[in-house]
């Protein structure tokens, strides 16, 4: 199981990372960044893709 | 001993490319050299966070992690030359160090003034980490600052130092500001917001002269005014860094030429097999947009090239079979990028400079809304102001 942190400081919903991993992340009706805390180790690859796009570098596994 | 992959460039495009790379399958040496002395970071904060909150490299810096632990970073190293033809890349102390396959992302450099007797002092840019860290010591409450050029570098910065208390003043050689990236009707709003917050504007200008000796005193326009000011920042663009390109067989016409797979290219088109380019060095094909060869300086495209290149380069070296399914998918990126400049968020899909006409999609001009930009009939980009759900839907449809 991964764990996945966003900095919510940081974060400015951009959205970017929803184009790389859409099981993880996704923007809410008011257009603000939600994610799973917890996600399936075979999503690790997309997940890093989002991690590398993150314009705010908002984003990180949690070991 | 098998020779490494070479990478020239330890910015953003080189980090991305030794992990994409580790990511393909590539597990030889990988040597990268860094003109720079530091690790890589992100660039778009220092002409926001590192000028406002004083943040230093380990708040920008890229995190790296254990795949590309093993990569050898040659930092504060500048190659002077790539010799393709033998396959070795020189340093700055003239010692060759082969190469397996080359990854040139070099980037860009800031344009300066080309005038006489300038100041000694006083005069900034805003390309590298240094560069805004000596800035944000000026950017104090009263002082007054004038920066030229009008593009995001420009703008972003007036709107930070604006915040932080200084007096700023854009000159920009154009009717109004971002004018080529983001269209009249934006262009108009963005000002009329940076005027709201007290940013002044001399549109349609060109500095003649920038007068001091030990200091910046002032600057002088082309129809006489004279502005006195405390710095002076330049912010009048960037030109690639391929000079270690030269005397090869190769198009070195703004950014190195290279094919759909990234390859740079000899002058008659045909590729390098072991020499790619990645960044805002390069000038490659988008083939959804135009039949132009052009560069792109937008943020997500290093990382989309770096992922090709790491594909095609680790097939390449491991002799894989996927190497020709890799090869004639041409890269064909939808570049994305953003602004923020007070209360303004941007962000923007394609390539809004390749528009001839620009349409509001949705919401209210002034107000939240999305512009669409058309070449012919063909969106080729969209910007929203707020609104990023709307944006985000539009993205798979920029491009003819």
């Amino acid at each position: 199981m991964l764990k996945i942190h966003v900095d919510m400081e940081k974060c400015q919903h951009y959205g970017q990372c929803v184009f790389e991993a859409p099981a993880v992340f996704h923007l809410n009706d008011e257009d603000k960044l939600e994610y799973a805390a917890t996600a399936d180790d075979s999503q690790r690859d997309d997940i890093q893709l989002a991690i590398e796009v993150c314009p705010m570098q908002a984003i990180k596994f949690v070991e | 001993m098998v020779d490494p992959v070479v990478i020239v460039g330890g910015a953003m495009g080189g980090l991305r490319t030794a992990e994409s790379l580790r990511r393909s399958g590539y597990s030889g040496p990988i040597r990268v050299f860094g003109e720079e002395p530091h690790a890589p970071y992100n660039r778009p904060p220092l002409s926001k966070e590192v000028l406002a909150a004083r943040v230093d490299h380990a708040a920008v810096a890229f995190p790296q992690g254990d795949a590309t632990a093993d990569v050898e970073w040659n930092l504060g190293t500048r190659i002077e030359h790539v010799d393709l033809a033998r396959s070795v890349v020189v340093d700055e102390r003239g010692d060759e160090h082969p190469y397996s396959g080359v990854v040139v992302a070099t980037g860009l450099r800031s344009r300066h003034l080309d005038l006489p007797a300038m100041p000694t002092s006083g005069v900034h840019a805003v390309r590298s980490l240094d560069d805004a860290i000596a800035l944000r010591e000026v950017l104090t409450p009263g002082t007054r600052i004038v920066i030229y050029g009008a593009g995001f570098i420009g703008c972003e910065v007036a709107a930070t130092a604006n915040k932080l208390g200084a007096e700023v003043i854009v000159v920009g050689k154009g009717p109004v500001p971002l004018l080529r990236p983001l269209g009249a009707q934006l262009a108009s709003d963005i000002q009329s917001r940076q005027e709201a917050h007290g940013v002044k504007f001399f549109m349609n200008s060109r500095i003649t002269r920038v007068i001091g000796g030990d200091r910046v005193e002032s600057v002088l326009l082309d129809n006489g005014v004279e502005i006195w000011c405390n710095a002076f920042i330049e912010a009048i663009g960037s030109e690639p860094n391929v000079e270690l390109l030269d005397d090869n067989d190769v198009d070195l016409d703004d950014g190195v030429r290279v094919d759909q797979n990234l390859r740079i290219t000899r002058a008659d088109g045909t590729p390098w097999a072991n020499a790619f380019a990645v960044g805002d060095v390069a000038r490659f094909p988008i083939p959804r947009f135009s039949d132009r060869i052009r560069r792109v300086e937008h943020w997500n495209v290093p990382t989309e090239m770096a992922r090709k290149v790491g594909k095609v380069l680790a097939a390449q070296i491991n002799d894989a079979p996927d190497l020709e399914a890799e090869t004639s998918k041409a890269f064909d990126p939808i570049p994305s990028f953003w602004s923020d400049q007070f209360e303004v968020s941007l962000l923007a899909y394609g390539l809004i400079d390749e528009a001839d006409r620009v349409e509001l999609l949705e919401g209210r001009e002034g107000s939240e809304c999305v512009y669409g930009y058309f070449m012919g009939d063909d969106l080729v980009g969209v910007c929203g102001v707020g609104m990023r759900s709307a944006v985000m839907a539009y993205r798979t449809k920029v491009g003819r």
